[in-house]
């Protein structure tokens, strides 16, 4: 397990390094269709670096933010709560990140944070409300071992790279239509001889311009996918208990919402593709997420719940290749599967369900201020918080329930 | 002058294996002992959990009072075990996962009780215990077995020997019962 974190980190540095040469080069022969080869490198730098910076210090909040995420406590919902303690704990990481909830009915869940220490996972209360504690426990197992493999980091900095290669080939190309329509003949004679090299060029410059965002993008996605396939063989060895992330993905893969409040740059941190549709198999190179279905095999065909059980199902389903590293395979054995918590039952019942939904939006009331009175003819009435009346009558039986 | 040179090299790259073994050894120790407090921490709160719980049940389950003895008894065998080795420590909280696993196998019997607010919000911290001691005893035992890998395989157990690194102590549990977390489901 952590023979696999530091093997990542070097193969995770090589791709950044990849796509931060893509970069520059980029930058390169931008520059020098427009004069200067050093300038259009330090344009491009100067770019990758606001949207890092930006990223660095305001990554989390943005994207917690963005998606009207809300912070809660242990009391607000402790299944949830003791659940991510439970892996975090699983997991060797030192703290306990911090927990939100996403009021959307959409079925998903993310994590982020930039180091271990300070990093968050997040729910929908549609999700939250859908699975039972096996479930949960595989969905936040995958996103805590995004945390501690510090995938977080990684798919930021590619990213903001990707961001930065495709605003440079986009702003570069509009800005040599504008010049080539307007001014183009007067700085081609103004330059004189270098005619023939000017042209070699901006040949360059363009296939550039066209590739570099594309070829940016399979980097991208190509890690995002085998980062996916690592969390989900990490959760099933933290939980030791594969089936429970496998039948939470089987609840997932049957949602036809979209997150609201997603985007491409933070697809690769949720569960599943937050832009999947129904019944489309999102597959080969231009997804961040492996298609659902396949996920789903490969941790039904596990044997045990060590990476090495995973590496033999994965084998087995894709019929080709690995996905983990062979020196953190070295010494992991197979690990035995543990039972089924007790209080799951094979067939859910109706009343568990009728259950989870009301705890979670009691919860989401909860968190919007809203106050919870019982009425003595046993309706709930749910006061806003900008009711501002000292007292209420109840809809059902017409009995004046004053607000304390 | 060069054999001279080639003894600095040797001793320098000698120097620097043992430098980096030996901080991959305490690194390891130290993640051992981490991980033992977090089972520490886990076993504790049962302990502070149990008596809680028995007061709950206690006025529903008139007529099993040998059942809550027993838990209450295996608790403080258990309270008294703390300070004591991995082994007997290990005997003694199976001893009480297995007093309560038949306390709540009981629980069963009285509807009423799986009504009550107090006892389910008990339930989920108990259940939620018992996943946090198994998962923090499974971190420990994997900590454990890559700590006594160093130390005891080839070369890291020259180093580990001459700086009187030793192994640790896997923890496991000795009850049958404890094989299984105690069911905690009434439905």
């Amino acid at each position: 397990m952590w023979e696999q974190v530091r093997s990542n980190q070097i193969k995770s540095a090589v791709l950044v390094a990849l796509m931060g040469i893509l970069l520059l080069v980029l930058g390169y022969f931008i520059g020098l269709i427009f004069g200067s080869g050093i300038g259009g490198v330090v344009v491009a730098l100067i770019v990758w670096g606001i949207m890092n910076l930006i990223a660095f210090f305001q990554g989390d909040s943005i994207l917690l933010g963005i998606s009207g995420a809300r912070k809660i406590s242990p009391d607000d919902h402790p299944r949830l709560y003791n659940v991510v303690e439970e892996m975090k704990i699983a997991s060797g990481l030192e703290k306990v990140p911090d927990v939100y909830i996403i009021d959307d009915p959409a079925l998903n869940a993310f994590a982020t944070g930039r180091d271990p220490n300070r990093a968050s996972v997040a729910i929908t209360s549609g999700l939250l409300q859908k699975l039972n504690r096996d479930e949960l426990q595989g969905v936040i197992g995958h996103e805590v071992s995004h945390i501690k493999n510090r995938d977080v980091l990684l798919m930021v900095l590619l990213s903001m790279t990707l961001g930065s290669i495709v605003i440079l080939a986009w702003y570069a190309s509009r800005f040599m239509l504008l010049a080539g329509a307007s001014g183009g003949r007067s700085r081609s004679s103004s330059r004189g001889g270098g005619g023939g090299a000017q042209l070699i060029i901006i040949a360059v410059g363009l296939v550039l311009m066209i590739l570099a965002p594309i070829i940016a993008q399979f980097i991208y996605f190509a890690v995002s996918r085998k980062r996916e396939y690592l969390a989900d063989a990490s959760s099933a060895l933290y939980t030791r208990y594969p089936e429970g992330l496998a039948s939470a993905l089987e609840k997932l893969a049957t949602s036809n919402t979209n997150v609201r409040t997603a985007n491409q740059a933070t697809a690769p941190m949720y569960i599943i593709n937050p832009f999947q549709k129904k019944g489309m198999s999102i597959d080969g190179l231009t997804s961040t997420h492996p298609p659902i279905a396949e996920r789903i095999r490969i941790l039904r065909a596990m044997a045990g719940a060590s990476l090495a059980d995973y590496e033999r199902a994965y084998h087995q389903a894709k019929g080709r290749g690995g996905i983990i590293s062979a020196s953190a395979l070295a010494g992991a054995g197979t690990m035995a599967l543990r039972a089924p918590s007790p209080e799951v039952t094979p067939v859910e019942e109706p009343s568990q369900k009728v259950e989870r939904a009301r705890e979670t939006s009691d919860l989401m009331w909860r968190l919007s201020n809203y106050r919870t009175i019982s009425c003595e003819c046993g309706s709930t009435l749910r006061v806003p918080p900008n009711f501002k009346a000292p007292a209420v009558r109840c809809p059902h039986c017409g009995r004046v329930n004053s607000i304390s | 002058m060069i054999a001279v040179w080639v003894i600095i090299g040797i001793i320098v790259i000698l120097l620097l294996v043992f430098w980096a073994t030996y901080n991959g050894l305490v690194r390891l120790r130290n993640q051992t002992k981490n991980a033992w407090a977090q089972i520490d921490v886990q076993l504790k709160r049962r302990h502070d959990l149990i008596p809680n719980l028995v007061e709950t049940v206690k006025g529903y389950m008139k007529f099993e009072r040998e059942t809550l003895e027993a838990v209450t008894k295996a608790r403080n065998i258990a309270v008294q075990a703390a300070s004591a080795g991995a082994a007997e420590r290990g005997k003694a909280e199976g001893e009480l996962s297995g007093a309560l696993a038949r306390l709540l196998a009981v629980v069963e019997r009285y509807p009423d009780l799986k009504a009550n607010q107090n006892f389910l919000a008990l339930q989920e911290e108990l259940t939620s215990t018992e996943n946090k001691i198994s998962f923090s005893r499974q971190y420990y035992n994997d900590s454990v077995l890559k700590y006594n890998n160093q130390t005891q395989m080839f070369p890291s157990n020259i180093i580990a020997g001459m700086t009187g690194f030793k192994s640790g102590e896997f923890f496991e549990v000795t009850v049958a019962e404890e094989k299984e977390a105690p069911k905690v489901s009434f439905s």
